[in-house]
C-alpha cells in the first residue's frame, strides 16, 4: 500500500542520511546534521500536539530550554561525569512541569490556550534572565562538561542520533497507535471523541505531556552539543521558529516537520554564509509555501509522486 | 417491561432561554420508540439534555434505572448511551476502519465487533481503507451508525438520521433501523419524516415547542389524521 511504501522510504531516507553523516569527515557538515537531528526531535515532538492533536502551543520552547538546563545546570556543577544522569532526569522533570502546565493552560481551548502556553513560556525566560545567581541570567552556560566518550564532534553526533532515533521510533509508534487515532479524532471533532466515551481533557493533557518530554530531551542533547546554553532557548521566537519548520515541512505527515527542520537549518547555514539577511529569505520561502503549498513539503512530494489514493488525500500514517 | 432509558420531567434551557418544559417518556428494552416534532420544537435539545451535552436545570434522566445527571458526556457515554448526533459528522481524515475502531474507546464488549459491522454494513469494509470523508452522504451516515454500535451501547440514540437523504438512502436506512430491531436493539429516534416513523416505531411521542403533547403505540397514530394535522403540518 501507498502509505506503507512512504513510510519505508521515509524511514530509510532518514536513517540513511543521517546514519551515514557517520562517515563524513567534515566537522561543519556532522555539527549541522547534529542540529538538523535534535531541532528534528523538538519539531516532531511538538507536531504531536499541533498536527496530531489540533493544539497550537506557543511555548514549547519552554521545555526545550528547561531539558538544557537541567542538564547544563547539574553537568556545570557536579561535572561532566554527571551529563548522562542529568540527561535521563531531564524526562521526568519535563512531565512533572508539563502535568501542571498542561492541567492550567488546557483548560481553554484555542487561541486563549495558544495564548496560555505562550505566557508561561515567557514567565520563565523572565525568570532564567532575571534569577542571575541560579541560572546565571542573560550570559547563559558555557563549557557545559561532558563524559570523555562523547568529547568531539563525531562521537556526540552519534549519541545524539541514536538518542533521537529511539525517540523517535517510539513517538512513531505512538503515532501509529490506537492513541494517536484518538488524538486525530479529538483535533477533528472533540464533540464527537466525547460521545464515544472518552476523556479528551485527560488524552489532550496525555498528549502536552509526552509532547513535552520529547522536547525537553532534544533540549538536553542541544546542551551537549556546543556546550553553551542561553535564556533564548526559552523565547517565543525559539517557539515560532518550531511552528515554522513544522508547517514548512508538512505537519500532516510524520516526518515532515524534521525536513522542514533540514531545509531551514541548510538554508540557514548556506545563505547566512553569504549575507545577514538569511532570515528574509525564510520569510519569503514561507509566504510561497503557505500560499501555494499548505501541506508543506511532504504534501508536494505527495503530489508529484502520484502517492494519491483514488479519491482525494492519502492516509496520513507516515 | 425493563425501562432502559427514563426522562422525567426535563427542564432544559440555552443560556436564560427555557427549551424544554417538563418533557417526559420511557424507553423499554428492545424497542424503537421515535421523538416526533417540527424543526425547532425541542427534539435535538431534547437529545443534548440526555447525554447531557446540554444539562437539564430541573429534571432526571435515567438510564437502566441509575440517575445519570451530573455525569460528563463522556461518562454517560461509557454507561451506554450511543449518540449518532445530527450532523452525522464522521473523522473525515480517519479511514473508515480507524473511525470505527475509534467506536470501541468506551470498552463496552458485546454483540459488535468489527467482524459483525463489515458483516452488516459490507460497503464499509469494500472502503475500510478510505478516508471518511471521501464516502457520500449517506455512506457516512452508516458509518456513524455502525461506529456508535461498535460501542456496544444499551440504546441507541438516532437524532433524525434521514434528514438531507436521498431516498434511495431512506430505504436502506430503514432496513438497517429494522435489522437492528430483530437484532433487540433499543433505539430512541428523532425524526420529522412520519412514513419513516411509522415503518420503523413502536411507540412515540410529539413533541411540540418543549412541550410533549402526544403519546400514543404506533398503530393508534397511524389512524389519527388530526394530531399529524395539528403538530406535524401534513
Amino acid at each position: 500500500m501507498n502509505h506503507r511504501l512512504e513510510t519505508t522510504a521515509l524511514w530509510s531516507a532518514y536513517v540513511l542520511l543521517f546514519g551515514g553523516m557517520i562517515f563524513v569527515k567534515n566537522e561543519h557538515a556532522i555539527h549541522i546534521a547534529a542540529q538538523i537531528v535534535i531541532l528534528g526531535l523538538f519539531a516532531i515532538s511538538f507536531n504531536i500536539l499541533f498536527g496530531n492533536t489540533g493544539l497550537l502551543s506557543f511555548g514549547q520552547a519552554l521545555f526545550y530550554g528547561l531539558g538544557a538546563y537541567v542538564t547544563g545546570m547539574i553537568a556545570k556543577k557536579f561535572g561532566g561525569d554527571h551529563f548522562l544522569w542529568a540527561l535521563l532526569l531531564v524526562p521526568l522533570v519535563a512531565m512533572a512541569v508539563a502535568l501542571v502546565l498542561g492541567a492550567l493552560s488546557l483548560r481553554l481551548s484555542d487561541v486563549y490556550f495558544t495564548m496560555l502556553t505562550l505566557a508561561f513560556a515567557q514567565l520563565v525566560w523572565g525568570i532564567t534572565i532575571k534569577w542571575y545567581d541560579f541560572t546565571s541570567g542573560d550570559d547563559g552556560i558555557q563549557a557545559i562538561p561532558k563524559p570523555e566518550f562523547l568529547a568531539g564532534g563525531l562521537h556526540y553526533y552519534v549519541f545524539a542520533f541514536l538518542v533521537v532515533t529511539v525517540c523517535l521510533y517510539l513517538l512513531w509508534r505512538l503515532h501509529r497507535s490506537p492513541f494517536g487515532t484518538i488524538l486525530k479524532g479529538i483535533r477533528q471533532n472533540p464533540t464527537r471523541v466525547n460521545f464515544l466515551g472518552l476523556n479528551v481533557f485527560r488524552h489532550k493533557l496525555l498528549a502536552y505531556v509526552i509532547s513535552s518530554c520529547f522536547t525537553a530531551i532534544a533540549g538536553g542533547l542541544y546542551a551537549g552539543l556546543d556546550g553553551s546554553i542561553h535564556p533564548d532557548m526559552f523565547v517565543w521566537t525559539m517557539s515560532g521558529g518550531i511552528i515554522l519548520m513544522t508547517i514548512l515541512g508538512g505537519m500532516r505527515s510524520f516526518f515532515g516537520p524534521i525536513i522542514g527542520v533540514a531545509v531551514f537549518v541548510l538554508l540557514e547555514d548556506v545563505v547566512g554564509r553569504s549575507t545577514q539577511y538569511w532570515s528574509f529569505f525564510i520569510g519569503a520561502i514561507m509566504i510561497v509555501v503557505v500560499m501555494l503549498f499548505p501541506k508543506g513539503i511532504v504534501g508536494v512530494s505527495r503530489q508529484f509522486a502520484g502517492l494519491f489514493a483514488k479519491k482525494g488525500d492519502p492516509l496520513e500514517h507516515s | 417491561m425493563d425501562e432502559i432509558l427514563k426522562v422525567q420531567n426535563l427542564h432544559s434551557y440555552y443560556g436564560k432561554s427555557h427549551i424544554l418544559f417538563g418533557v417526559e417518556f420511557s424507553v423499554n428494552k428492545g424497542e424503537t420508540f421515535c421523538l416526533m416534532g417540527r424543526n425547532g420544537a425541542g427534539k435535538t435539545t431534547t437529545f443534548k439534555s440526555i447525554v447531557m451535552l446540554v444539562p437539564p436545570k430541573v429534571g432526571k434522566v435515567l438510564l437502566n434505572g441509575r440517575e445519570i445527571n451530573g455525569l460528563k458526556p463522556y461518562q454517560a457515554a461509557r454507561l451506554g448511551l450511543g449518540l449518532v448526533p445530527e450532523d452525522r459528522r464522521i473523522f473525515g481524515d480517519l479511514s473508515v476502519k480507524d473511525n470505527l475502531l475509534l467506536g470501541t474507546s468506551s470498552e463496552r464488549k458485546g454483540y459488535w465487533d468489527l467482524a459483525k459491522i463489515y458483516t452488516y454494513f459490507p460497503i464499509l469494509l469494500e472502503y475500510q481503507d478510505q478516508l471518511g470523508g471521501n464516502l457520500s452522504g449517506g455512506e457516512q451516515q452508516m458509518l456513524t451508525i455502525a461506529r456508535t454500535l461498535m460501542g456496544n451501547p444499551d440504546i441507541l440514540l438516532l437524532d433524525e438520521p434521514t434528514e438531507g437523504l436521498s431516498p434511495v438512502m431512506v430505504k436502506v436506512l430503514k432496513d438497517l433501523v429494522l435489522k437492528l430491531k430483530e437484532l433487540g436493539t433499543t433505539i430512541l429516534l428523532s425524526e420529522q419524516n412520519i412514513k419513516f416513523c411509522m415503518a420503523v416505531a413502536d411507540r412515540l411521542v410529539i413533541i411540540d415547542k418543549g412541550h410533549i403533547v402526544y403519546e400514543a403505540d404506533v398503530e393508534t397514530f397511524r389512524a389519527d389524521e388530526d394530531i399529524k394535522k395539528k403538530y406535524l403540518a401534513v
